[in-house]
Order: C-alpha cells, then structure tokens, then sequence
C-alpha cells in the first residue's frame, strides 16, 4: 500500500508503535493511508494480529510526537515501543526464524519416515523392510543433526554446570533412539524408532519455539536509568568563569551551573539562582518543585525554568542516581533466584526416569541374561517417558494466556511472569501516574469575577508549568492579552493585564500583591492539593483548587482484587493529604506517604519477609527498584522506560480493570498448567510400565506419544475460549468512580 | 515392488519442494500478521508484496 520497498535502499529504522484499538481492516486502511500522508513518512504497515503500526521515517530523526499525535486523532491513542523495551515478536527473531526453520524440516522428516514406517508397521518385510530402514535412517541423522540442536546445545550446557533441565532427558532420548535404531538397521533388526525420534524433535520444538517467543532477551532495567546520568557538567571556578567539566570529575565543594533543561549530575545544594525543578525521579511527583538558595537536589532531578548555581555535596559515584541503579542490581539479583515451574519439575522427573531406566536394565539382565535386549528395553523406557507433553505443558498455556492478554492490551514480560502473578497475595500501588493519572485537573471554581477568569487564563497560557497548563484549560471564555510577561522561577507568572498588574503562581508570593491576604474564595476544600493563586495587584485573592483525576476503572480494579484475595495498599513519595484523600476514595486501608524510593524497596522487601507475594503497580523511576523487588510487578505504558522495562506486565491501555483481569488470566493459566502435568502424569503411569515389561514396540510409542502431546496442547486451548470478556469494551459514562 | 525406487525419491522430493517453499514464505514475510493480511485483500487500493527480509533490519 504505502510500502515504498523500491524507492528507497537505506530505510532508517521504523518506529514501531503499540495500538490496542487496532481492531477491523478498516482501521488497518485508514492508518496506513493518513499516515503515510504526513510529511516525512517513507513507509508505513500496520500489523493487525500484533496490533502495531510501523512507521518507516524519510530521515532518521525524525521524531515520533507528530505521529502519536496523528493516531491520537483519529481515535487510536497509541504507545511507542521502545526498539528493546518489549518482547520482539518470534518472527522478527534470528532464533525464532531458525526455531522455526527447525519445525519445518523436522517436520518433513517425520512425515516422510512416519510413511515409510507405515508401510513397515503394515507388513513390509524381508528387503522391502530393510530398505525403509536404511532411508529412514538417511533422512533421520541429518535432520536430527539440524533441528534437535537447540536440546543438544542447552543440555551439554546445563551437564556443564552440574545442573538438571529438562533438554538432559530430550536430548538423551532423540540420541538414544537414533543410535539404537542404526544399531538396529545395520544388523537387519525389526523394530526402529526413527520416527519416534523425528516426531519427538518436531513436537519439542513447537513447544520450544512458543517457549522462545514469550521469553524476551534477558535486559535489566538498569540501561534506562543510567541514561539519565549526566556525562558532563559546568564548572563555575571562584573568579566566576565557567569551563565545562567531566561529571566524574566532580568533587565535593565544586560550584557547578545548572541551565534550564539539564539534569543534575550529582547531589548538590543551591548557592545562588532559583529555579523550578522537576523531582519525579525521587518522588514520582510530577509537580514541580521550587528551589532556592539552601536547597539540595539530588543527581538526576531536571531543571525547569532557571538557572541555578549549586555546591556538589558528594561524588557522582555516591550519588542519589548511582544509589538507585545499585538499589535496582540488588533487587533484579533477588528475583533471579525464582525457578520456573518446568524447571522445577525437570528437576524431580529426570533423575526418576533414569533411574528408573537403569533399573529396567539391570532388571532385565539379570532375569534373562540377555544384554542386548536389556538394552533395547532400557532404551525404550527412556524413548516413551521423553518428557514431550511434559516439555508442551507450560510454554503452550503461557502461549495462549498470553495471546489472550494481548488481545485485551496487556503484554507480558516473559512466561515466569504468569506464574508469579498467579501466586500473588496483596497488591501495592504507587499513587501518582499510576492510580492517578499523570496530570492534575482544574476542582470545580466557586463563582469567581469574570475579568480574573480571562486574566487568569491568559497568565496560564503563557507557562509550561503543569499546574498553569491544568488552569488554562479549563479556564475558556475571552482572554485579555496579558503585556510584559515574565515567569519568575519558582513563583509564577506575572504580568500586566488591562494595565493592570496581575500574579499567578505560589499563593504566598501572589499575596505580596494582593489587597487584603485572603479574599473569600481563599482555601481550597479539605483534601484537595493546595493549588495556585491569582490576584489582581490591591485585588482579592483567588485560589485554583487542583485535584488529581483516577485513572479509569481505578475503583473497580481495586474492588475486583479484593474479591480475588489481593488486599490493596498504597505506597507513594507524595504527601500525606493527597495520598490519604486519594486511598478515601478508593476504598484502601494502608497507604504509605512521603516514601523515598530505597523505602518502598525496604516495603516491599518487608511484605516477602513476611511470606507475602506482593503485586507491585508502580510507573515511576522512584519506584523502578521497587518494581525489580517484587514478587511480580506491572506498569502502565506510560511509565518511564526504566520502569516498563523493570514491570513483568505492561498494559497499553488507560484502564486499570487490565491487572485484575491478568490475575484472573494468570490464575487460570496456573490451573490448565497444573491439569497438563496431571495429564502428562497421567500418560506416563501407564505407558512405563508397559515399557519396562518390554511390550513396547515403535508403533505403540508413536501412537502414546502424540496422544498425550494433543491432550496437553487441546487442554491449553480451553484457556483462550473460558472467561473472556464482553467482545468489544463499552465506554464507561464517566471518567471514574468518585 | 521396484516402483519403490521410484516413488520414495518422488514422495521425497515433493517433500522437500514443500519445505522450500515453507522458507521461501517464512523470507517473504508472509506469517509477520495473518489477521491483517486476510483483510488486505477487502482494501480497494493496490497493495504490493513486503520485500523479503533483509540481513540489515532485524
């Protein structure tokens, strides 16, 4: 459509963008065709099964804003994915193709020598049956060779470390059967297993190759946040002249200048200048912060509107920043430790089988003295107790679950995920950005002059300042055109409106001004975040109330957790009025404020000790480490990347319902993978003992081990059909529950 | 029995021409999004193939 494949050879990098109301045809067309009709886009392919669009730009920079902004419009918010934050679909994979590759021709192999031993089963004999043989064997050993070497790779690997996978069996079994099926064509025997071989590597490698895709390259969330520390700085030298400076070179009693956009390199206090700067890295408050001389401000902390001389206090290396990324190796560390279920079950199943196998041997010998039939039985046990079902039972549940959760906008970190979160007991949220979203919203105003409205709205429009921007948007009607406007760092706004001089900003500084300290409409409600001022100069004082707006479905989430079992808590860097007025509203008992960081990973910490499994909601850097640190976490798309990349779950939508929802997903996946071991138990106490007794023959092995592959596979199904919700979301009437 | 000779190697050979073609659409870019491709063919403008996969964009 607008592919441009010939036009142009050295294609930039697409952009890849996540949009969950990618649903019909339609919509495939209309993105395609309005975005491709925005300038400075070579390509653009919407993928509807992943429901993403990517846009190839013209020239490398260009920046994703306007094509947000474009899909925004036409009613699909969109998210950018971040070339390496998610999970790469399996088929823009190397391994993946190569995986699938593998199926393929292991896949042709089975086929064509399940047709020849077929023929065998039937009653081919004498030359006929030794020719099947011997093509058999030539088409097994090469494809054996090229596809079953994922097993034989990653179970060297794991004998290597004295460890115990689930490949050690496979790869013994394929091995095992291979050779006695060649010992067994050159000396003219009846019974091979080279199907048994080739269907095994081909039903392995199904459920390796889903294995593959839920799993993404293992990256910590550390790159993250290490971009946001500071490489260099400037150096302001006691004679006043300023050089710039190496940010590892900062020492303690160094003077540095921090320029308005800059981040802080390192922990320092204000001497000179003043300046509103932006914490959300310590905090997760999005509101900024005025600072002035007397001030600290950690390392990492962004610098708004001015600038601002400062003292280094400590080293880069002992900074905040450097204390978060070491916080967070800590806590990643921590969860390495989990074992996945199949591991786990590898763990107790391998040794038995080979035990078992080596006592059918020796059972065998010593009954009939016969070695080579020893042999033959032994093998046979570990051919038909081949962890194949075993190896299908996790990966193809989690395939669907998570095929399932996609589909409702949630995406998943990686298989493990699942399973933790079905062993979840207690959620803890963070406030801002999370339970709220982002931006604050304009209270409802008691009737207040008009000409202070247009005023006030005027001065807003002029600041970047979230507070002012909230203010000018829901202040509408004329507006005067405010004269010599100037925005004093850390204050406000100020400037001169219909001659008159007017002040919007920090209700102290707007008072200086203002005729009498507090008009009647001073104060803002009990609960409500104390909002900005404006007056007139000898006017009255008007105060703005700000409040926090929910994020959507916030209420129910929490009330459908509940029921689940998963008592909520709030863990939040704000202040206690608006983290409390926040937890009224919703209904939740424990809420913890004014945390720093390291103290919501000591939080979370405490919850393990106590047994608990909490359920870490969080969006922020302050809670990245926090997030590492949980039993499982997850965090909405519009957190920072440091945090989406540390959450097991991310969900693209607004709408909070998505984590009760995963939990539902994620506990039901729990149940199908427990009835898939059950089943492969099952399979496996009744064919051993046949084995053992030496009544297997190639045609019975064949047959009992599909069956059990299909029953495990045809069980997992069931997940993607029981408890979906309504086929289309119905628009809630009103943006959340008060 | 001797159409033997024949027909395995004819079976095979079909076999592998399948396999062929299995990596050929695999290259081509043709499982990257089942669901959209089927509605492709409703859109009223040309659409072209996808260029195979090249070894720079991963």
């Amino acid at each position: 459509m607008s592919d441009a494949s010939c036009s142009n050879p050295h294609d930039p990098t697409p952009l890849n963008f996540a949009v969950p109301s990618l649903r019909c045809g339609g919509c495939v067309a209309t993105i395609e065709r309005r975005l491709a009709a925005l300038p400075g886009i070579a390509a653009v392919r919407a993928n509807l099964t992943q429901r993403r669009v990517a846009v190839t730009p013209a020239d490398p920079g260009t920046s994703p804003e306007a094509i947000l902004t474009a899909l925004d419009r036409m009613g699909h918010p969109a998210s950018l994915i971040e070339p390496d934050a998610l999970p790469r679909d399996g088929a823009d994979d190397g391994t993946a193709q190569a995986l699938l590759r593998g199926i393929a021709v292991a896949g042709f192999g089975a086929m064509n020598v399940m047709l020849l031993s077929v023929a065998v089963w039937s009653g081919a004999a004498g030359e006929t049956r030794a020719v099947f043989h011997v093509v058999s064997a030539l088409i097994a050993v090469p494809v054996v060779a090229y596809a079953a070497r994922p097993f034989f790779v990653s179970a060297l690997g794991a004998l290597r470390a004295r460890r115990m996978n689930m490949d050690v069996p496979i790869a013994l079994a394929i091995l095992l059967a291979l050779a006695l099926s060649l010992f067994e064509t050159a000396r003219g025997g009846d019974e091979v297993f080279f199907d048994a071989a080739l269907t095994l590597t081909f039903f392995l490698l199904i459920g390796r190759y889903l294995d593959h895709r839920m799993r993404e390259r293992a990256r910590g969330a550390m790159a993250g946040l290490q971009r946001l520390a500071v490489r260099a700085a400037t150096l302001v030298a006691p004679d006043g002249a300023t050089r710039p400076i190496a940010a590892a070179d900062i020492a303690p009693g160094m003077v540095l200048r921090i320029l308005p956009g800059e981040r802080v390199p390192a922990d320092l206090r204000v001497v000179t200048g003043g300046s509103d700067v932006d914490r959300a890295l310590v905090t997760g408050e999005a509101r900024p912060v005025a600072v002035g001389p007397g001030s600290e401000v950690e390392a990492g902390v962004l610098n708004l509107t001015g600038p601002f001389d400062a003292v280094a206090l400590r080293p880069v290396g002992e900074s905040f920043l450097s204390r978060m990324v070491q916080m967070l190796a800590a806590a990643e560390a921590g969860r390495g430790r989990y074992v996945r279920v199949a591991d786990r079950m590898a763990r107790l199943y391998a040794p038995l089988v080979h035990l078992l196998a080596l006592a059918t041997f020796a059972g065998w010998v010593a009954v009939s003295g016969d070695w080579e039939r020893a042999a033959f039985v032994a093998i046979s046990v570990l051919i038909i107790t081949c962890p194949c079902a075993l190896a299908l039972a996790v990966p193809v549940a989690h395939v669907v679950a998570a095929g399932r959760l996609m589909s409702e906008g949630v995406l998943i970190r990686d298989g493990t995920a699942l399973e933790r979160l079905a062993e979840a007991d207690s959620v803890v949220w963070d406030k801002t950005g999370t339970l709220t979203s982002g931006t604050p919203s304009m209270a409802p105003l008691p009737p207040t002059p008009e000409a202070a409205r247009g005023a006030a709205g005027a001065l807003a429009a002029r600041s970047a300042h979230p507070a002012a921007r909230a203010i000018a948007a829901s202040l509408g009607g004329d507006r005067p055109v405010p004269e010599s406007v100037q925005e004093v760092p850390g204050y406000g706004v100020e400037g001169l409106v219909n001659g008159r001089r007017a002040r919007l900003g920090r209700s102290a500084w707007v008072r200086a001004i203002a005729a009498r300290p507090d008009g009647p409409h001073a104060g803002g409600r009990a609960g409500q975040a104390a909002g900005p001022a404006f007056a007139f100069e000898g006017g009255s004082v008007i105060r703005f109330p700000l409040r926090e707006t929910l994020r959507r479905g916030a209420g129910a989430a929490i009330v459908d957790l509940e029921r689940a079992g998963l008592p909520s808590e709030i863990l939040s860097g704000d202040e206690a009025a608006a983290v409390h007025h926040i937890a009224d509203r919703l209904g939740i008992e424990v809420a913890w404020s004014g945390l720093t960081p390291a103290e919501k990973v000591a939080h979370v910490q405490a919850l393990a000790e106590q047994g608990r499994r909490p359920l870490m909601v969080g969006d922020g850097l302050n809670d990245t480490a926090a997030l590492a640190a949980a039993h499982v976490s997850a965090s909405p798309a519009s957190a920072c990347d440091a945090g989406r990349a540390a959450a097991d779950f991310v969900f693209l939508g607004d709408d909070l319902t998505a984590v009760p929802l995963a939990v539902r997903v994620a506990r039901r996946t729990g149940q199908i993978v427990r009835q898939n071991f059950a089943l492969a138990a099952l399979y496996n106490a009744i064919a051993l003992p046949v084995a053992m007794a030496g009544l297997v023959t190639p045609l019975i092995a064949a047959i009992a081990m599909s069956a059990s592959s299909v029953a495990v596979v045809a069980n997992s199904l069931r997940l993607d059909r029981a408890d979906r919700r309504r086929p289309r979301r119905v628009p809630r009437l009103s943006g959340a529950p008060a | 029995m001797t159409i033997l000779v024949l027909l395995v190697p004819v079976t095979l050979a079909m076999g592998a021409v399948g396999l062929g073609a299995f990596f050929w659409s695999l290259r081509a870019r043709q499982y990257d999004d089942l669901a959209g491709d089927a509605e492709r063919i409703l859109h009223d403008d040309a659409d072209r193939p996808l260029r195979p996969r090249t070894e720079t964009e991963r």
